[in-house]
């Protein structure tokens, strides 16, 4: 049972406008407010991490997700054509499958979140995991993804810097 | 890029402040309604009427000839002259405008008018506070308020003023001397025709 | 327990808050404290930004040799005032094009942002609104939030100038964000927390009267000298304000915008200053603690205060000394000198570490960090060679 209804409240609240942004996201016409509507979801999900007192990984969300993913989607829509309102509707004609699979994949999600033993509500206390922790655990234990996913890091940046330089040398002949 | 030159700005705009506050004459710039920046000589913003002595209707140099009319550009400018004549200041009769009007909306102080004058009469001033309230009559000058006397001229653009005096005097000169020497030719040929008279009268008759 | 009268005068804010929670019932009181916080927050800030202004204008005037504003108040000081009425009455004009909802939201989403900032901030002893113990990343995270409003008031004016002026704001605002970023991990480092009353604590301690300051050691003063740039950097301020450059494309993101909004723009940019001042001082000016030991009598707060306050006029004099930076010039530097200075930074911070204490440290990090600045500023002065212009166009 839930220590208190404010917490049930605020779950209420933020989960709404998680699962309005994520709706918004794909139902509004003008991509840009689509773009727009997705950062809003993010901000809910950062809320989210927030009311469990995951606090390295809330605040993580919004620089990460808001401050430079957003942007991304923002300036990928932009830099291409599809700026303008689309003629046709939205919706696809092959929604049918898309519901199957939409309700397949949440029917597996919801079975292993509940399996698991933290599912159930209680009240949040001292901070489990602090960001000193996060630390030991990346520099210590996790040291070899992470220098993994740096290398990869490097790998991406120097292909698009590739990517770029080769149209100039090819415009330039 | 070592950063220097950004020090030394930094220094510079330090001076400035500091100095702005110790010496006033470091100032660029008047606290406008209560003091005015000193006008230069050769600025201009809306033409002006001279007038030669102490009235203006009898003194002004126009003579209502409408090249400015013709000449201006926005065609701002309306003439209409007069029925009678009044004499110049050479003494010659002259008709003057009647009406003379310049709308201060329109002008753009082109000066083409003062240019093709060839009375030396439309001059640019330099008084710039010609706002008003009044959005259509307060706009429109007429020869009453354009005409300014000469001496106005003078404090407003020294040199110029001078230059047209001395050659408007030239002018005034030439025409004296022509009527004194007309005079004289006038003179000597009336002292001739009495002593010529008596032996022939009939070249009296024929010498008119 | 006896306090002396310096002490309550130091903590009277706090003391203040107490007293007037205390009048409220039990259940009531977590809200009125929160409320309290917010509203002195807004108050005083809203306060030091009107003060802000008015010292640029007169200062920008004085440096420029002629008076600011004198015509309101006695020597001008109810400017601020005139400018907010001013804001105020002028017509809200949205271009018909426009998308409505967008372009309302926009100004709202920056001042927003840019007030939750100052939540983290340690604005005296033990006056922080909400002691995170991640208060850094905090406060990152809202500076990353602005620039999503600078977007949004880009393209929901539908003016290409607009559209220009957000996208040059927001790739400026990405690029120097690296910078801010990682100068402030090296103070992270020599601390040891996120947090940012800790950071301004161990910065509290006096060695021979002076200050344990993080500007003081010489990769502290290194980082502080590139937050500084960053931070201009940040909040779109001379001589990086091209996106909102006056002479060039009017006024950059906020072309379309007149009366309360822009009003709303201009106090987002000028408490946006004003915060990332506070960050500064927290991080490299050491927050709340007085210079010298002997003046600890004077409060923490008023200490704070005077700290962002002398930022301001650094601001100040820096927008009224320097050009303007063109787009190009001011990528190509903080990718290609400012990142790199910070990387070092972090390796000489590291080095700093490892070595005992003594001297040795001081000179061999001071002059790691100089050769590298001397090195990097002389190859950045070499001029590159002018040959005939290649075009790239958009396919």
């Amino acid at each position: 049972m839930p220590s208190n209804p404010g917490d049930v409240i605020l779950f209420v609240i933020l989960s709404a406008l998680t699962v309005a942004g994520g709706l918004a996201a794909v139902l509004l016409r003008n991509v840009v407010h689509c773009a727009l509507a997705l950062t809003g979801a993010f901000i809910g999900l950062a809320l989210l991490f927030l009311r469990l007192d995951a606090q390295f990984a809330g605040f993580a969300q919004i620089l990460v997700y808001v401050g430079a993913v957003a942007i991304l989607v923002v300036f990928a829509i932009l830099l291409t054509r599809s700026s303008e309102t689309p003629a046709t509707g939205v919706f696809s004609k092959t929604w049918l499958a898309g519901l199957v699979v939409a309700a397949a994949v949440f029917a597996v999600l919801a079975w292993a979140v509940l399996q698991s033993e933290p599912a159930l509500p209680h009240a949040p206390g001292e901070p489990q995991v602090s960001v000193m922790q996060i630390g030991n655990a990346l520099m210590g234990q996790y040291v070899l993804p992470l220098e993994i996913v740096a290398v990869l890091l490097t790998a991406a940046m120097i292909g698009a810097v590739i990517v770029a330089m080769h149209e100039k040398k090819e415009t330039a002949k | 890029m070592l950063g220097e030159g950004i020090l030394k700005g930094l220094a510079e705009t330090a001076r400035n402040f500091a100095g702005s506050f110790v010496s006033k004459e470091r100032l660029t710039t008047v606290q406008y309604p209560e003091e005015r920046a000193p006008a230069i000589e050769a600025s201009r913003v809306f033409p002006f009427l001279v007038y030669d002595g102490p009235e203006w209707e009898a003194g002004l140099r126009c003579v209502a000839c409408q090249i400015c009319e013709k000449e201006c550009p926005p065609k701002c400018i309306y003439i209409e002259k007069s029925k009678d004549k009044k004499p110049d200041y050479v003494g010659k009769l002259q008709i003057y405008p009647a009406r003379f009007d310049i709308d201060v909306s329109v002008c753009m102080s082109c000066q083409i008018c003062v240019e093709v004058c060839p009375f030396e009469a439309i001059k640019m001033d330099t008084e710039f506070e010609l706002a008003t309230d009044d959005r259509f009559g307060g706009l429109l000058h007429d020869r009453k308020s354009l005409a300014k006397s000469n001496e106005y001229y003078h404090t407003i653009h020294p040199t110029e003023a001078a230059e047209v005096d001395a050659r408007l005097a030239e002018e005034k000169a030439k025409v004296e001397e022509k009527a004194r020497a007309a005079a004289a030719a006038a003179a000597a040929k009336a002292a001739e025709a009495p002593k010529s008279e008596a032996p022939k009268t009939g070249e009296g008759t024929e010498a008119q | 327990m006896t306090s002396s009268f310096a002490e309550n005068l130091d903590q009277i804010f706090v003391l203040l808050k107490h007293w007037i929670v205390a009048l409220v019932p039990v259940p009531l009181q977590p809200l009125v404290g929160a409320v309290l916080s917010v509203a002195a927050i807004i108050v005083v800030f809203a306060t030091l930004f009107a003060i802000a202004v008015l010292m640029e204008r007169k200062g920008l005037g004085r440096m420029q040799n002629r008076y600011g504003p004198n015509r309101v108040g006695p020597l001008g000081i109810l400017q601020p005032a005139a400018d907010g009425i001013k804001a105020l009455i002028k017509e809200d004009v949205v271009p018909y094009n426009a998308d409505h909802v967008v372009h309302f939201l926009a100004p709202i989403v920056l001042v927003v942002v840019v007030f939750m900032g100052y939540a983290v901030l340690p604005i005296g002893r033990n006056m922080t609104f909400v002691p995170m113990d991640a208060g850094l990343l905090f406060y990152f995270a809202m500076g990353a939030s602005a620039e999503l409003s600078v977007f949004m008031a880009g393209w929901s004016s539908r003016n290409k100038y607009s559209m220009l002026g957000a996208m040059r704001a927001i790739a400026q605002m990405i690029s120097y964000e690296i910078p801010l970023l990682m100068t402030s991990v090296i103070v992270v480092m020599m601390t040891g927390s996120l947090s940012l009353d800790k950071i301004a604590e161990v910065q509290n301690q006096y060695t021979w009267g002076l200050p344990h300051w993080f500007v003081f050691t010489p990769m502290g003063f290194a980082a502080f000298v590139m937050f500084a740039i960053a931070a201009t950097a940040e909040t779109n301020r001379s001589p990086f304000d091209l996106p909102e450059g006056e002479s060039e494309i009017i006024a950059g993101y906020f072309t379309e915008y007149s009366g309360f909004k822009f009003a709303e723009f201009f106090l987002g940019e000028y408490v946006a200053m004003l915060s990332i001042s506070g960050l500064g001082a927290t991080l490299f000016l050491g927050g709340w603690s007085a210079p010298l030991e002997v003046l600890n009598v004077v409060p923490s707060w008023f200490w704070f205060v005077v700290k962002i306050m002398t930022a301001m006029c650094v601001f100040i004099w820096m927008r009224g000394t320097l050009p303007r930076l063109r787009q190009d010039q001011l990528m190509n530097f903080a990718w290609k000198f400012v990142l790199p200075m910070t990387l070092l930074d972090l390796m000489v911070a590291g080095l700093w570490r490892f070595m005992g204490e003594g001297i040795l440290r001081w000179v061999v990090c001071s002059a790691i960090l100089l050769a590298a600045y001397v090195i990097g500023g002389r190859a950045g002065m070499k001029r590159e060679q002018f040959g005939p212009r290649s075009y790239r166009y958009a396919e």
